[in-house]
């Protein structure tokens, strides 16, 4: 599901609506909260998230972010505004079709986790198929089921208080995947859990988010998490939107001096991976093409080499010189012709892909998706521009 | 000298003839009104002096066992009991229990959903906290008069001037209790989709269990310490027993009233608390 945030206000204190126009006309926070005590917590804020995206929204305390989030949801409601999900304003629902929405749209995952004191890990689970009206037996049959997903089978019957941080919140996750929405927003969700359990915590989102593909919402006060999870990025200032874009963009050109501010401890090198300095094959044949058409192709092309596919799988190089050799020798497949290539998954990160280029003296790696499956070669080029 | 601004001795004898008037008026279908109460509290009273003494030790002793799974108490309790008897004043004190009994509970049934209104509609709130201050500070003789005149001596008046008395700690606390919730906790719930009921139900109410337990703790406490003055109107029972003693001057009747009394309440109360230690317990342990 697509979501789409039009022209966002939020203004806290008693006669919010009174001062929308007095902000429309250009009044900013500062000046609004002197004059009339009011404070402006979103401005102007317009989005677009495509179905299937990691959407991170980025900016420190205060920035209003966690405000935003509230909006999809409407647990905020904006002073003035639309939140359209797929064509539907989420503005012009009644209540009954909000609670409707909510349980089986999106749901949520909270930086203090917000699970059920007095309810087992289980029941948190299952919450949301409570609320819904599910019966028991179905209800924990799912619950169980996104529990092993989290890895968290054993510890149904454990109440919260007994689960470290990490546990808790992969409880929270469970219990947002656990309706099967096709929007998660996730308002902080790892910030209060230390680097290691954080990154964990994001590895197996990634996973997770890889067969799930649902629309994710992700908040976060940190740089090297919005830019490793990201698909793109918004960058949220005093309630005003920043900057909005891919990580390498949000990298090689900040918006303004904010961002660099924000940008310029972050190890590119560590955010960044192979499939960012991706650059697609110039020529693809596959194992079946005949040597001479092979080199043919490979002289019009003008290049040295060209890659060879089995299916989708990368099974080596064949360079011109050997491609002549195969003519020569009057050979039918190029299968005995081939020479071996470095491969590298594309989420390796660039930290790793560096010395292997190195040391390579140039010969190219060739970047592979998770399935194995061949997707181009790391650009020398681009990676030497994103990471000196 | 200060002046005087409006006859107060006016204002004194429209409020009497206000009350007159309701008497004449209404006093029969009050009574009306109020007799499923005191259907329910005789047929009470019937049975804890009809049983053998010992049938009541023991489901109060099973009881306390429910509440607080711990057979030692269960014991401490039944002595107590058991020492009422040995006192002499084991029908007086069916007579009390029966009393504490029904206006515990109706205390819990109109306390708890007020509480719950206060926390849900905070204009409501500020029309009952004063409301409330008065039927704490306000002293009992002073709504006893026309509770009596109303529905006459005996035990309606008794409940009714018990329930003014001993009702506000459990609004309060189960007003406070809700309030407490953590709002993360019941965010999470509304995000879920939770629709009013569901959050007061699901959440907000478990959640707020111990204060409310702790309520109905201090509101049996609060109902044992108006027995006396109920006994003043017609409920008989242990608080008749301390007036007789007070009236012929005998010590010792008042002293083992009291002493019974005392016994009573440390039994509520340590029951009470028991239930509500081992309620918000399950709330972090395995239920």
């Amino acid at each position: 599901m697509n979501i789409q945030i039009r022209n966002i206000y939020k203004i806290f204190g008693k006669k919010p609506e009174a001062q929308l126009a007095k902000v429309k006309d250009g009044m900013g926070k500062d000046d609004l909260l002197d004059a009339t005590g009011h404070t402006l917590g979103l401005d102007n804020i317009s989005l677009d998230i495509d179905a299937g995206q990691i959407f991170v929204i980025m900016g420190l305390s205060g920035s209003g972010k966690s405000t935003l989030i509230r909006h999809f949801n409407r647990l905020i409601e904006p002073t003035d505004g639309h939140i359209m999900v797929d064509g539907n304003d989420v503005m012009a629902m009644n209540d009954q079709e909000l609670e409707d929405f909510r349980r089986h749209k999106i749901s949520m995952v909270f930086q203090r986790f917000g699970l059920f004191p007095h309810k087992t890990v289980l029941e948190n689970t299952a919450y949301g198929l409570q609320v819904q009206g599910l019966g028991q037996a179905e209800r924990d049959k799912k619950a169980n089921y996104w529990l092993e997903q989290v890895g968290l089978k054993g510890f149904e019957s454990q109440h919260p208080h007994q689960l470290s941080g990490g546990m808790q919140q992969r409880v929270g996750l469970a219990r947002a995947l656990t309706t099967d929405p096709e929007i998660l927003l996730m308002d902080e969700a790892f910030s209060a859990l230390d680097p290691l359990i954080r990154r964990e915590m994001q590895d197996q989102l990634l996973d997770l988010q890889k067969s799930l593909n649902k629309t994710i919402v992700f908040i976060t006060h940190d740089l090297d998490e919005a830019l490793r999870l990201g698909d793109k990025i918004a960058i949220l200032r005093d309630g005003k939107l920043v900057q909005t874009g891919s990580p390498e963009e949000i990298l090689l050109s900040p918006a303004d001096d904010y961002v660099q501010a924000f940008i310029q401890d972050v190890n590119r090198a560590r955010v960044l991976t192979a499939g960012h300095v991706l650059q697609p094959a110039k020529l693809t044949v596959t194992l079946k093409s005949q040597p001479a058409q092979v080199l043919e192709l490979i002289r019009s092309n003008g290049t040295d080499y060209a890659c060879v596919l089995d299916g989708r799988h990368l099974k080596g190089l064949i360079t011109q010189l050997d491609a002549q050799r195969a003519c020569q020798e009057q050979a039918d497949s190029l299968h005995n012709y081939l020479s071996a290539v470095h491969t590298v998954h594309c989420d390796t990160e660039l930290e790793q892909v560096l010395p292997e280029l190195l040391t390579r003296h140039g010969a190219p790696i060739a970047v592979t998706d998770n399935d194995g499956q061949f997707e181009g070669w790391v650009s020398r080029e681009k990676l030497i521009a994103l990471v000196a | 000298m200060f002046p005087e601004l409006f006859s107060t001795r006016e204002l004194r004898k429209t409020i009497d003839g206000s009350v007159d008037w309701l008497v004449t008026e209404y006093a029969d279908s009050f009574e009306a009104l109020t007799q499923p109460f005191l259907t329910l509290l005789i047929w009470l009273e019937q049975l804890l002096r009809g049983a053998p003494w010992w049938s009541v030790i023991l489901v109060i002793a099973g009881l306390s066992f429910a509440a607080s799974r711990n057979w030692l108490m269960s014991a401490g309790m039944a002595t107590l009991l058991f020492f009422i008897g040995a006192l002499g004043l084991w029908d007086q004190g069916m007579q009390t229990l029966a009393l504490m009994l029904v206006a515990t509970g109706l205390s819990v049934t109109i306390g708890i959903p007020i509480g719950i209104l206060m926390a849900s509609y905070d204009r409501f709130r500020k029309v009952m906290l004063p409301l409330l201050d008065v039927m704490q500070t306000m002293p009992s003789f002073v709504y006893l008069i026309p509770v009596v005149m109303l529905f006459g001596l005996g035990k309606v008046p008794a409940i009714f001037a018990t329930i003014i008395y001993a009702v506000p700690p459990l609004i309060r606390l189960t007003d406070l209790g809700i309030r407490l919730v953590d709002p993360d906790v019941l965010e999470a719930s509304r995000a879920f989709g939770a629709n009013r009921r569901q959050q007061m139900l699901g959440v907000q109410l478990p959640l707020a269990l111990p204060n409310i337990m702790a309520g109905i703790n201090q509101t049996t406490m609060m109902a044992l310490a108006m027995v006396v003055v109920a006994s003043m109107i017609g409920a008989r029972g242990l608080g008749q027993e301390v007036l007789i003693g007070i009236n012929r001057l005998e010590v010792g009747r008042g002293l083992l009233a009291g002493l019974a009394i005392v016994a009573l309440a440390i039994l509520f109360d340590r029951v009470t608390q028991s239930l509500g230690q081992r309620l918000s317990a399950g709330q972090k342990d395995a239920s």
